[in-house]
């Protein structure tokens, strides 16, 4: 785009003869948008830049781990315990029931409390003063960082039973679950119309039944994938586990024992000084974010942006 | 049959908007009743007092007396009671979408814990002819979703809906105003083949509407009923010269 | 179309007969219309749905009680909060009333001495958060902005997927890649850069063995960067398109209208995601303590091994043998669990002014 030379009028106001514009005014104005092109240009690149060095690491990461863990993933692998220092073989096979039992102990507690808070939020609360503070606490809940859920559920189960547990272990991950469920569940019924609701009253159906029977249900499918957004979540947690189910080298069943969970024997098995353990622990981290990738694309497919964006 | 309904000095408040001043009328039972008035003039809030469903909306609030028959509404009965008596349509269209036809028909009986299946079968298919759509959907009660018919079906499907409880007084906010013209003079045509059995109350702002099925007329301005009278007299003389203006068209 | 009034069928004796006089203009129409005040005689007994229906209870009883459980578990969420708070200061005692607020300002850190001090974890926290917001913050406004305004519709569902996935790797497993590819990185071939080319600044020296502030500081980057772009993202598209118009009308280049149309009423909400990701950072554990060296030290190379508030409890609470190690340790905890708090509700208060919180219920 080339500079158009500015009619000018005479200062006595009269429309006198047009006098070109110097050459001054137009190379200015030329080179400013030239300017200005370049800079538009520049960001461009910068933007696209950025977002190349953003796919870099994951498929960088994601890549590794394929080439280091994908070898090890054997029969073994999945059905047996650890072997002994110095051995070779073993598997993973009781941390990854370890982190199954902790998570259907922290589920049966998180999920129901979760959904029910989002339903306070969504069909009891919305608007009131109290279920803004409850929305605005439960954000601010995700945000905590999870080794404190981990040393808060120590201080209170731990160190009063004076052993490690499952039991501790499930209700540090369930207070995790709830904020992040409470959101993503009051998103998802805040998405039913409010008409049908109308309907329902309209019949004479008391509103625990139509909250029951027709938000809840017309909601479900994306209910339903919060909660498994936030499974997925927790089960790819560390921290919380570090110091409440702690670990443990063999099988275990009972929930009041320490107990083996995936992420936290990856934890170990990384910082040990053994290859043998290092090999194990590229194979139990493939099949963690191999469990948590398909969650998270079936959550896209079902439910697009909104859900990932309550749980952030 | 239908219950006749006295309003006596209702006044309704959304928040500090007093929408209803001071209204008193009686609905003859077994007619048709129309209401009309320029938007906003608070005929839909008084038919949502009609049935308490305006005090769903936590900012609103209403006192007077109703009366359905003997029973004071507001004092007399809760709110859930004088719901499955009195039936509402809505202006648009809101059937239940992850239920079938016949679940959604049926959603008044079955969610207020009905289960014999004989009278279920019975009451949605004479709801279904009532509401003039069992032709149309009797082959496939159970397996169309509700969500799924066109939007004059819709409708229809709603009032089988309402009517599947048996109600004593029949609530239509502007029930045609979302469709077609073919769908709405089926559904006017449904209305006045069923006020001999209910009571029905019909807003609308289409005055030729009024005209078309309802014996007595009521005319809202401002949140006041300024007349109410038979559809004859209000449309022909009315009374009022404001009720005057607004049916020559010189406002609203 | 005339007025046809068809006879009706069984009219009971309420026929309407208008009673009133032509009033005059200004009286209200008060009517006693029709003495409709009884039910007209019923035919028969009321059928089966009315009976079953006038005799079913109104679940008044049923509603309070779903109403007060569903009150009681929206509680839980300050119950939560409260719970987490008793606990750590109950269990912190011991460490508070020896150190007091001196805490938080002595270096010291001697297990066997009994003499604790959080200091160099509280330098360690902020090194490492503040450099990794420097890396992450401008790449991912350049990601968001990529994706809100530049990006090819087709390429945008994948590429925000790809986004996505980022921020739902656990932490053990960025930790992992750290150890085994980060640091022989960063020990053989970015150090020996850095040391060539910045070393004037002081910031490189000493031994350089890989683990340390810059390697947790680069991981930590790239856990943050998702969160960042994710939240600026939506704020961008929040954004009315009515102000893009306006300034484009203007004669705007697109980085302009970006500039000027976007990032100009956003900027609120833009602080509020940097500073979500800097809560993030703040309390990140794993990957950190995998690869910053756990060594209680301030030091201003950035290759010295050091520790954070998380890192340092995660690392050493299951040596902690005696009381007073253990108390030091959660008094620790409460520390970041009283920043985090404060940090994460200045976040969301911002991005909320922004965004309006939770989505507009559908009518």
């Amino acid at each position: 785009m080339s500079a158009t030379p500015i009619p000018t009028v005479t200062p006595s106001g009269e429309d006198g003869p047009l006098r070109p514009p110097t050459d001054f005014q137009t190379r200015r104005m030329r080179l400013n948008s030239a300017r200005r092109y370049a800079v538009n240009h520049l960001v461009t690149g910068l933007a696209v830049l950025s977002t190349v060095l953003v796919i870099v690491p994951l498929v960088a990461i994601l890549g590794y781990l394929i080439y280091k863990g994908a070898s090890s993933l054997n029969l073994a692998f999945f059905t047996h315990i650890p072997a002994p220092v110095g051995e070779t073989g073993g598997g993973m096979a009781n941390a990854m029931l370890g982190s199954g039992i902790i998570l259907a102990l922290a589920s049966s507690m998180g999920v129901p409390v979760g959904i029910a808070a989002g339903v306070y939020l969504a069909e009891y609360g919305w608007g009131t003063m109290l279920g803004m503070a409850v929305r605005f606490t439960a954000d601010v809940l995700n945000g905590i960082p999870s080794i404190v859920m981990g040393i808060a559920a120590y201080s209170l189960i731990v160190m009063r039973q004076m052993h490690f547990s499952a039991f501790s272990g499930g209700v540090a991950l369930a207070i995790m679950m709830v904020p992040t469920i409470t959101r993503t569940t009051e998103e998802m019924l805040m998405t039913v119309p409010h008409a049908i609701r109308e309907a329902a009253l309209g019949l004479g159906v008391p509103k625990w039944r139509t909250v029951i029977s027709v938000s809840l249900r017309t909601a479900s499918p994306g209910i339903i994938t919060g909660c498994m957004l936030a499974f997925a979540r927790v089960a790819g947690e560390t921290a919380p586990l570090l110091f409440t189910a702690f670990g443990n080298q063999f099988w275990s069943f009972k929930l009041n024992e320490p107990i083996a969970a995936l992420p936290l024997q990856i934890y170990v098995y990384a910082i040990s000084p053994y290859d043998e353990w290092h090999r194990l622990a590229w194979a139990g981290a493939l099949v963690l974010i191999l469990m948590i990738m398909v969650s998270v694309t079936l959550v896209r497919i079902y439910a697009g942006r909104g859900i990932l964006k309550g749980a952030s | 049959m239908g219950v006749g309904i006295d309003v006596e000095h209702l006044n309704a408040w959304y928040g500090t908007n007093h929408t209803l001043q001071d209204i008193n009328l009686n609905i003859p039972a077994n007619h048709a009743t129309a209401l009309i008035g320029p938007s906003g003039c608070g005929k839909s809030t008084f038919v949502r007092c009609l049935n308490r469903m305006h005090e769903t909306n936590p900012i609103a609030r209403a006192t007077g007396v109703v009366k359905m028959g003997d029973v004071d509404i507001y004092k007399d009965a809760s709110p859930v009671d004088i719901r499955r008596r009195v039936g509402m349509v809505f202006q648009r269209p809101n059937p239940f979408p992850t239920m079938s036809i016949y679940d959604n028909v049926a959603s008044g009986l079955k969610l207020n814990g009905f289960r014999n299946k004989a009278i279920l079968d019975e009451t949605v298919e004479r709801s279904l002819k009532a509401a003039a759509l069992w032709e149309e959907v009797k082959d496939e009660l159970k397996k169309k979703s509700g969500a799924s018919l066109s939007g004059g079906q819709q409708q229809r499907m709603c009032i089988a809906r309402a009517l599947a409880v048996d109600p004593e007084v029949l609530l239509m906010d502007e029930p045609a105003s979302a469709l077609d013209p073919v769908s709405t003079s089926k559904i006017e045509d449904l209305i006045f083949q069923l006020k001999s059995q209910y009571t029905i109350v019909i807003v609308t702002h289409n005055m030729q509407q009024a005209a078309r099925v309802a014996e007595n007329t009521g005319f809202f301005l401002n949140g006041k009923m300024v007349e109410f009278n038979s559809t004859d007299k209000i449309f022909t003389t009315p009374s009022d010269k404001r009720t005057e203006d607004y049916i020559t068209g010189r406002f609203g | 179309m005339s007025l046809e009034r068809e006879p009706e069928p069984s009219s009971p004796p309420t026929a309407p007969t208008p009673q009133m006089d032509a009033a005059p203009l200004r009286a209200p129409a008060i009517v006693n219309f029709v003495a409709a005040s009884g039910p007209v005689a019923e035919e028969g007994p009321p059928s089966p749905i009315r009976q079953y229906l006038r005799a079913r209870g109104n679940g008044g009883l049923a509603d309070g009680t779903f109403a007060a459980v569903m009150l009681v578990c929206a509680l839980s969420i300050f119950a939560i909060v409260l719970f987490i708070l008793t606990i750590l200061i109950a269990r912190s005692r011991m460490s508070l009333a020896q150190f007091g607020f001196g805490f938080f300002t002595r270096s010291a850190w001697n297990p066997v001495t009994g003499d604790f001090g959080a200091l160099p974890f509280i330098y360690g926290t902020l090194a490492t958060s503040l450099l990794a917001l420097a890396m992450a913050v401008p790449l991912a406004l350049g990601v968001a902005i990529f994706l809100s305004e530049l990006c090819p519709a087709k390429l945008r569902a994948p590429i925000s997927f790809l986004t996505e996935l980022l921020a739902a790797i656990p932490s053990v497993v960025y930790g992992l890649w750290a150890v085994f590819v980060l640091v022989p990185i960063v020990r053989d071939q970015l150090g020996p850069l850095l040391v060539k080319y910045l070393g004037w600044t002081g910031f490189f020296e000493g031994a350089n063995f890989g683990v340390g502030l810059l390697t947790a500081s680069i991981i930590l980057a790239i856990m943050i960067l998702p969160i960042i772009s994710s939240i600026t993202r939506d704020i961008m598209l929040a954004v009315p398109v009515s102000q893009r118009e306006a300034v484009l009308a203007l004669g705007a280049t697109r980085w302009e209208m970006i500039r000027t149309g976007v990032l100009r009423n956003a900027r609120i909400g833009i602080v509020g995601a940097v500073i979500l990701g800097l809560g993030r950072a703040l309390g990140e554990t794993m990957a950190v303590t995998m690869v910053i060296g756990n060594h209680p030290d301030i030091s201003r190379s950035l290759f010295a091994p050091a520790n954070t508030l998380a890192s340092v409890i995660a690392g050493e609470f299951s040596e902690a043998t005696s009381s007073m190690y253990i108390s030091a340790l959660i008094e620790i905890g409460l520390a970041l669990f009283l920043v985090t708090i404060v940090v994460n509700a200045i976040a969301r208060a911002l991005v909320w002014a922004v965004t309006r919180g939770a989505p507009a219920r559908v009518h």
